[in-house]
Parts: C-alpha cells; sequence; structure tokens
C-alpha cells in the first residue's frame, strides 16, 4: 500500500470539502427555486468518492447513482460544466438533458448517474466487459446504496462480474436509509459485504473514514487491474439529510439524525491532518476561502449559462 | 440465388457481421455451445471464442443493462432474449437505459445495440412464450423495431440492425424460424425504415407485418377468386415505418387493412390506422379495418382459435369493401 504525500493528502481534504460545499451551495439554489426538479445530496458521505476515485484515471470507467454529486466532482468533472448541467444549461456535459440525477461526462468515463436505483450496476458491468475485451487496462467503479443490493441487478451484476472475472469494484455506499425506510427493515443482515460470499468474490465492509476507504479502495481496485476479479466493497457511513432536498424526514427519528451529524468524515480527516501537521487553522481558512470562492463562481457560470432553445428538443435522439 | 432457412438468415447475419467488424459481440443464454436455444448461434462459439460470443447466466436485467455498458465503452452487442415475453424482465435495461443513454446524455454516447427475439404463437407455447409486444417498443422514442417475414429479410434487416449506431429490436417470428427462401449470392442488406409491396393490387390496401404478410398472401389469392384485388404489403419496419410507401398504397386502393399477429387493442395497426386518418382522410372510400388477435393471454389449448388468420383477414377486406362511404 502506498502512503499519500502531504499534497495529497490536502488535495483529498479540499476535494471533500469542495463537494461539500457544492452540495451546500446546491440545496440553497435548489430552495430558491434556481434548479426545479430533485436533487439528492450526499451531505456525510463524502470520504467515500474521494479515497474511492483517488485511484483512478480519467480512462478508468465510473457509474453512480441519484445520490451523485460526489462520485462526479471525486472523477474530476469541471466544476463549471457540472454545474451548468444542474441549472439545465446547453453547455453542461448532458447540454442540460440529464441535469443532477443523469449527470454523465464521457470525457471522464463517467457512465452516468441513473435514476432507477440498481440501474447502474449492470451498465457498469457491461464497461468492464468492454475494458476486459479491448485490453485496454481500464478498471470500472460502480457506486450504489444498500437499497439497490435489493435489487435483481445487483445480484445478476456481481454473479456476471464474477463468473466473466471482470476489472470492477462494486462500492456499496451504505447509509443506512433506504429512501425513507431503515436497513433492518429491508435484510437481516448488517453488512452488505456479506453479498459478496454468494458470488465468490470479496467482501469487505469498512467504516466511513478516509484513510481505511482509501486503503480497501486501493486494494480492491489493484485487484481488478490486474485482471483478478471483482470485488464487493461497503463503506458503512451515515446520511446526514433525507432522501432528497426538501424531505422534511418525518419519518425518522431526531436521534437518529442527530447520531448521523456526530459523525463527519471531514471533520475527522481534518483532525487527522492537523495532528499530522499536514494542515492548521491558517491553511484550513485558506482552503476554506477558495473552495468557497470557487463554488460561487461555478453558480454564477451557471447562471449565465446559455439555455437550451426549443429547437433543440428533437435533437440527440439518435445516430 | 440460393435457398436458406429464416433461421439460417440470422445465423448468417450474425457471422458475416461478427466477421467483419470484432466489436460485434454476441450476448445471451445458451448462444455458445447449445448454439442457441432455436440454432442461431450454432457454430458461432467455434469461429469466434468465448470472448465474443458469451453465454451468460440466466439474468436477463443483468446481461441487458451489461450491454448498455459495454456499447457505452465501444462494443457492439448483439443481445439474445430467448423469446419476446421475456423481454418483460429486462425493460429497465431496455427502456430507462439504452433508449435513453444517448438522448438524456446530449449525444456523448451511442447504443449500437441489437436485441434479437422471437415472439409469437403457433408452438402451443402458452401464454408465457407467444406474445408480440413490438408496440410497446414501438412506443418508446430512442428504440427502432423490425419485424422480418422471410428468410432474406431477417438476414438483411439484421444485418442493417448490427450496423445501425441505435438501438434496434428484431422481432423474430418463431413459426417463421423454419421456412425457406431465396436469398441472392452476394451481399444482402435491407433498410431499416422500408415496406415491400409483396403482391400489387388495385382493391384494398392490407399492411401487414411478420407472420400475417404470409396470412394476407394467402386471403389474396383466395379473394383473387372473387375479382377482389389486394395489394400486400410487408411493413418490415415498424419503427419507424414507412408512410409513403402506405401512403402511396392508399392513394391508390382507397382501401386499408392493418392486420398484425398481436393483439388488436393499442397495437400498431392502430398507429399505422389514425395517421392515415389524420393525414389523407379523403383518400379513404371506407372505413380502416384492423385484424389482430382477441384481447386474452394466448392459450396453450385454443392457440388456432386465437390466431389471428387469413380467413380474419378476407372478412376485414369484404368489411371495409361493404362499408364504403
Amino acid at each position: 500500500m502506498t502512503k499519500p504525500s502531504k499534497k495529497k493528502m490536502v488535495g483529498f481534504y479540499t476535494l471533500m470539502l469542495k463537494i461539500r460545499k457544492v452540495e451546500e451551495k446546491l440545496m440553497e439554489v435548489f430552495a430558491n427555486g434556481e434548479i426545479p426538479g430533485f436533487i439528492h445530496v450526499c451531505i456525510g458521505q463524502e470520504a467515500t468518492p474521494v479515497a474511492v476515485c483517488s485511484h483512478l484515471t480519467d480512462e478508468d470507467y465510473m457509474a453512480n447513482t441519484h445520490r451523485g454529486h460526489g462520485h462526479a466532482l471525486a472523477k474530476g468533472i469541471d466544476m463549471n460544466l457540472f454545474m451548468a448541467e444542474l441549472f439545465g444549461r446547453r453547455n453542461g456535459p448532458c447540454r442540460g438533458r440529464s441535469g443532477s440525477m443523469h449527470l454523465a461526462d464521457a470525457s471522464l468515463g463517467i457512465l452516468g448517474a441513473n435514476g432507477i436505483v440498481g440501474g447502474g450496476i449492470p451498465i457498469a458491468t457491461g464497461a468492464a466487459l468492454a475494458a476486459k475485451y479491448f485490453k485496454n487496462n481500464r478498471v470500472t467503479v460502480c457506486f450504489f446504496g444498500e437499497g439497490a443490493t435489493d435489487e435483481g441487478t445487483f445480484h445478476e451484476s456481481l454473479n456476471l462480474a464474477s463468473v466473466m472475472d471482470l476489472p470492477i469494484v462494486f462500492v456499496c455506499e451504505n447509509n443506512q436509509w433506504a429512501e425513507f425506510t431503515p436497513q433492518s427493515v429491508h435484510m437481516k443482515i448488517q453488512r452488505v459485504s456479506e453479498r459478496a460470499a454468494a458470488y465468490d468474490i470479496p467482501g469487505v465492509s469498512v467504516p466511513n473514514d478516509f484513510n481505511t476507504i482509501h486503503k480497501a479502495a486501493e486494494k480492491a481496485i489493484q485487484r481488478a487491474r490486474e485482471g483478478a476479479g471483482p470485488t464487493l466493497l461497503e463503506v458503512q457511513s451515515t446520511r446526514w439529510h433525507g432522501h432528497f432536498v426538501g424531505d422534511a424526514q418525518k419519518y425518522r427519528p431526531t436521534e437518529d439524525i442527530d447520531a448521523a451529524m456526530q459523525s463527519d468524515c471531514i471533520a475527522d480527516f481534518e483532525a487527522l491532518l492537523l495532528e499530522q501537521k499536514y494542515l492548521n487553522s491558517r491553511s484550513i481558512k485558506k482552503i476554506q476561502e477558495q473552495v468557497l470562492q470557487e463554488v460561487d463562481s461555478a453558480v454564477e457560470f451557471a447562471r449565465e449559462s446559455p439555455r437550451p432553445e426549443t429547437s433543440e428538443l428533437m435533437e440527440d435522439l439518435w445516430a | 440465388m440460393r435457398e436458406i432457412r429464416y433461421i439460417g438468415g440470422i445465423n448468417e447475419a450474425i457471422r458475416e457481421e461478427m466477421e467483419r467488424d470484432d466489436r460485434v459481440v454476441l450476448i445471451g443464454e445458451d448462444v455458445g455451445r447449445p448454439g442457441g436455444s432455436f440454432g442461431a448461434s450454432r457454430g458461432l462459439l467455434d469461429q469466434f471464442g468465448a470472448d465474443r460470443v458469451i453465454d451468460t447466466p440466466i439474468s436477463e436485467a443483468g446481461f441487458m443493462g451489461m450491454a448498455a455498458g459495454a456499447a457505452a465503452c465501444g462494443l457492439r452487442p448483439i443481445v439474445e432474449i430467448m423469446f419476446m415475453d421475456f423481454m418483460t424482465v429486462c425493460m429497465d435495461g431496455i427502456v430507462n437505459q439504452i433508449a435513453k443513454m444517448r438522448y438524456m446524455f446530449g449525444s456523448q454516447y451511442s447504443m449500437p445495440i441489437v436485441i434479437r427475439t422471437p415472439a409469437g404463437g403457433g408452438l402451443n407455447a402458452g401464454p408465457q412464450h407467444s406474445q408480440c409486444l413490438e408496440a410497446w417498443f414501438a412506443h418508446i422514442p430512442g428504440l427502432k423495431v423490425v419485424m422480418p417475414s422471410s428468410p432474406p429479410d431477417a438476414k438483411g434487416l439484421l444485418k442493417s440492425a448490427i450496423r445501425d449506431d441505435n438501438p434496434v429490436i428484431v422481432v423474430e417470428n418463431k413459426a417463421l424460424h423454419a421456412l425457406g427462401g431465396e436469398i441472392p449470392e452476394e451481399e444482402h442488406v435491407i433498410p431499416i425504415g422500408q415496406a415491400e409491396i409483396k403482391k400489387p393490387g388495385n382493391d384494398v390496401t392490407v399492411v401487414a407485418t411478420s407472420r400475417m404478410v404470409h396470412e394476407s398472401l394467402k386471403a389474396a389469392r383466395q379473394l383473387a377468386d372473387e375479382n377482389i384485388d389486394l395489394e400486400v404489403i410487408d411493413l418490415r419496419s415498424i419503427s419507424p415505418w414507412d408512410k409513403a410507401a402506405i401512403f402511396d398504397s392508399v392513394t391508390r386502393t382507397h382501401h386499408l387493412v392493418v392486420a398484425h399477429e398481436a393483439v388488436k387493442n393499442f397495437g400498431i395497426g392502430a398507429e399505422i390506422a389514425a395517421t392515415v386518418a389524420e393525414e389523407i382522410m379523403d383518400e379513404l372510400d371506407a372505413p380502416i379495418a384492423r385484424v389482430g388477435a382477441p384481447f386474452v393471454p394466448v392459450p396453450f389449448s385454443l392457440e388456432q382459435a386465437y390466431l389471428p388468420n387469413a380467413q380474419d383477414i378476407v372478412a376485414a377486406v369484404k368489411t371495409t369493401l361493404e362499408r364504403n362511404f
């Protein structure tokens, strides 16, 4: 296992903070009506996308979920273009057709967030099939929640990837809530990773701690890249906010929300970097200011970006 | 010219296109060593190997979505769904993913995917192995749907489908798999979207699909004895469909019958009839008649009573002629 440099560690911290600040801003602009539709935030879960995607190249593939801002930013999407897409502007990577829930960026191997729970898992499996076929050394990472592991597509895809030894890592972000229902109502196991045993692939569960996830992901991605087959990696985290922005969470005990917010992967990582003297209060303040400025300027970029013309409605359907 | 069977045409199309383009792969259940449940992939595993002839577990939802990801990343998958009825278990992959990935991602990804699937009754296979569900897919923007009725069309349309950069659903009729027919020796490709006049005629246009083309030709022979001259058009492509060819024929015969094996209710006959009524109503000398299966599942024991046939077409033709405005 490689130990990341100070510069890299600070970079990971900055990226996690960026995801958090982007989403806090999104909640604000969503509330004031600038973004229509639905958005889903991953606040409290930022460590996973950053830790996992830190091992990927731009050529590697990634498929994710409706709660996908963190994954896209961690895979390297340009924040301005990301924001333009969420604002439905024509200069977004999907020309404003995807919005938050279906965001894709082919230039970075981002195969698309998915509005269908479990919908991205077979797609990611197919990307891995193509990578194996073309022998291009690319790895595919597929993010999904624990709710998706109750879908047939999860089981079918893990089995397919297993029997074909595909270069893929299945990353389950277990935030303990499948929409409005806690995990315990939907499954008798606590560790989703146990499901890997049925497909004879490694199943690993780690807590929502950056370094632990980083190490586990490195191992799984290396295994995939070496042609040794898939891994199911589960990160046991918490969901700070509702299923969607605006969800009053009446179904959820206040104590559960309070407990979730007690666990903050960014604060934990910040404390670690302070302890290691990679950061100090001054550098943290500077990073925070830079991040906030970047987020504000992305929102401004999106606001000023052109909306699609009605004449574009029928475009892009056919090759 | 040489003689081939319908299923042989399918096999030849896959083989030739796999030889032509090494990005073409075949994905499905029993497509490897067994050569496919109906023999469509016979010999392909030996010729192309297991990397390209991918025999999957019984996981239609899994491998349909897998085809989407593979297509996004450079492969050109042909997916076999053993019976069209099984399309129901992979509808998410087809409808929410494959059909939409190009549009919703602003043309960043293309979906050069062929989904081949045998449909239709006639084998006493019962309610869950006999349906014709083409209208479901024709209703989805982003999907093309073709239904070959003959061995040369099976080959030619499948080759076009494989070369198409869009998803194409090739609905075969399994009762036609053993049908023989002549095919040219040279390369044989039928463009998607072109109907074919199978029998020219002056009195009534019969637009038919798949097996109903043959029933329509039977009806035409029978009605010829009564001096009724049918023009039988094989629609071949369901979406897009050849509106120009149908309009041209209706403009000559002024009578229209649409015949398909799927249930009549909400079928493609409704789309064609509605379009003709909307756009060239004044060319019609009588109401349009539709022929389709009754609105029940395909029964095991009463299949022949269920399946629409030449007599239903004869009756529909007579009805429309009797109802001249």
